[in-house]
């Protein structure tokens, strides 16, 4: 009895292993199916930046060195590139979040019908190239453009305003490219929030401007958040509006890193610009990820 | 009484700026549009004169044609390569442990925010040693790697809500994992694929920077020699050009909210 007890435990163990080395090797297999695309990336996207941040610790010679850093840290001309691009991140995320909070907060309070309608005015920009709604905004804001025109024909202004090829057009540009990825995230937050507890707050006595500022604001946090750094890591490397409509008056990070290396062929100086662009954005995303969830932001 | 006039101020404010938010961003996208159809031989806006001038200058022009039908390859290679690559590895994910499915889907997604240029600038160094640049394969392989997250993305977030033990039934009924996967999974996951699938098409038909410094010559992208363009004049035929891209967009992204409706009504 005992015996076959044994025999009988000791068969099944042997179908368990053999089960959960089969599971093993599946699941191999099944992760195998990711490796195709994974190595894309890896080859495309990942490898040569790694292999061009660690150019940048290099100095002409070939030596070990933080030439490059103290290079770039010690030029004006750097460090002006630093200065602006920071002065434009900041000032379009801020006027997105300006114009992109107000529009959510009234989308939500729409019905579920209109609101979906009039989403296809945030889509259609969003999916439209981005070099088309630059050219747009070259157009409406040249000389003798429509912007001025009309501003003259008002009365507003004698003289037409330069608003095309300096820091202004690539502001107004730049938050017409970013605007809605601001409002997504932001959009997706706001309508899962339960309006009963805004109604609870109303129906406790408090005003409406108490209900919406200690409700409903602090719980459109997560998604005002992930907007915020996603327009900034965004503006932080944007190159063609800047490129296009700062007419080469204005230098952000990414055009920088362009022309150091199609115009002076500085791979070095290039890639350590690189590289601080690189840990900015990292240093976002880790933030992002922790809060929001990087896959979350995506989804519709 | 006072709280009452106070809320209605603040809902009329609300809706006046929410509007006016939807038209800056609704207007200036759709302002080439009648640009293009203008007869100035100079951008103005309004058009003053009706032609179809810049279309005619946009379709005779070999430069242009040689672009577009560049552009429109490598769109459309992008696709047929992403799809299928995306739609696996998000399956592969999605059944994998939850370790190895939030290490790899961080890793996958990143290309998405990281920024382009830094792609762009190692894509064009790892190409000068290879010997890619200025070749359509080398457009091709650079947006599929930009695409596959889109991909990647959409097809998970449909196996999420897919029931999987659909699959399961099926095996347990003697299916193969494959024939199960193709018999039972895809078909209703056909809608995020399909998704992917047209967001694939647009990255790499709308990408600018990747473009800009690894296509050239013969095979430079409609998108490298807009921007080239666009540098030194505002040439009338770019608008034309635009309102093309637009109508893609927009078709692309009707279709992909019909699948949508579609598939909700079948529900």
């Amino acid at each position: 009895m005992s015996s076959v007890d044994a025999k009988f435990i000791d068969q099944s163990t042997q179908n368990i292993n053999i089960l959960k080395s089969e599971e093993r090797r599946e699941a191999v297999t099944i992760f195998g199916l990711s490796l195709p695309a994974v190595l894309t990336i890896l080859i495309v996207v990942f490898l040569p930046i790694f292999w061009l941040s660690s150019l940048s610790f290099y100095n002409a010679a070939g030596e070990l060195s933080m030439e490059n850093y103290t290079r770039i840290f010690n030029s004006a001309l750097y460090r002006r590139t630093f200065v602006v691009t920071f002065q434009i991140s900041i000032s379009v995320t801020i006027i997105c979040v300006l114009l992109g909070y107000p529009l959510c907060y009234w989308l939500c309070k729409l019905p579920d019908r209109t609101a979906g309608i009039l989403m296809v005015f945030v889509l259609v920009p969003f999916w439209t190239s981005v070099l088309v709604r630059t050219y747009a905004w070259l157009v409406l804001l040249q000389r003798n453009g429509i912007i001025n025109s009309s501003l003259m024909s008002l009365g507003v202004i004698d003289e037409p305003l330069q608003l095309a090829h300096n820091l202004t057009g690539s502001i107004i540009g730049m938050v017409h490219i970013m605007l809605p990825f601001l409002i997504l995230p932001l959009y997706a937050t706001m309508r899962g929030i339960d309006t009963d507890l805004v109604r609870a707050a109303l129906g406790l006595g408090s005003s409406p401007r108490g209900a919406f500022w200690r409700v409903f604001f602090p719980m459109s946090l997560p998604g005002l958040f992930a907007g915020i750094v996603l327009v900034f890591i965004l503006s932080l490397g944007f190159f063609v509006t800047p490129a296009l409509l700062g007419g080469g008056r204005v230098q952000m990070l990414a055009q920088r890193i362009e022309s150091t290396i199609t115009v002076y062929s500085n791979w070095g100086a290039a890639s350590a610009l690189g590289v601080v662009l690189l840990l900015l954005a990292l240093v976002m995303i880790w933030l992002m990820n922790r809060v929001f969830g990087l896959d979350k932001l995506f989804m519709r | 009484m006072e709280q009452i006039e106070q809320r209605k101020i603040d809902g009329l404010w609300l809706t006046v700026v929410g509007i006016a938010v939807l038209f800056f961003l609704i207007l200036p996208t759709l302002i080439v549009i009648p640009m293009s159809f203008s007869g100035a031989s100079f951008l103005e806006f309004p058009p003053t004169s009706f032609s179809f001038r810049w279309y005619t200058a946009y379709f005779t022009s070999p430069e242009w044609m040689s672009a577009t039908k560049t552009s429109l390859i490598a769109a459309i290679m992008t696709t047929v390569i992403a799809t299928p690559l995306g739609s696996l590895c998000a399956y592969g994910l999605h059944c994998s442990t939850p370790q190895i499915r939030n290490t790899v889907q961080f890793l996958v997604i990143m290309p998405i925010v990281v920024p382009v240029i830094l792609i762009a600038v190692g894509v064009f160094s790892l190409y000068a040693k290879v010997g890619l640049n200025y070749t359509l394969t080398g457009v091709v392989i650079a947006h599929t790697a930009l695409a596959l997250p889109f991909v990647i993305v959409t097809v998970m977030s449909g196996l999420r809500n897919y029931d999987f033990d659909q699959e399961l039934a099926a095996r347990s009924l003697g299916a193969s994992r494959a024939l199960a996967l193709w018999t039972i999974t895809v078909p209703q996951v056909k809608f995020s694929i399909q998704t992917g699938a047209f967001l694939a098409f647009i990255t790499s038909l709308d990408e600018v920077v990747i473009s800009m410094l690894v296509s050239g010559g013969d095979n430079a992208t409609i998108t490298r020699r807009m921007f080239n363009a666009l540098r030194d004049q505002l040439d009338p035929t770019i608008a034309a050009i635009s309102t093309c891209l637009i109508v893609v967009s927009v078709t692309v992204l009707v279709g992909v909210q019909l699948i949508g409706l579609r598939k909700n009504i079948d529900k």
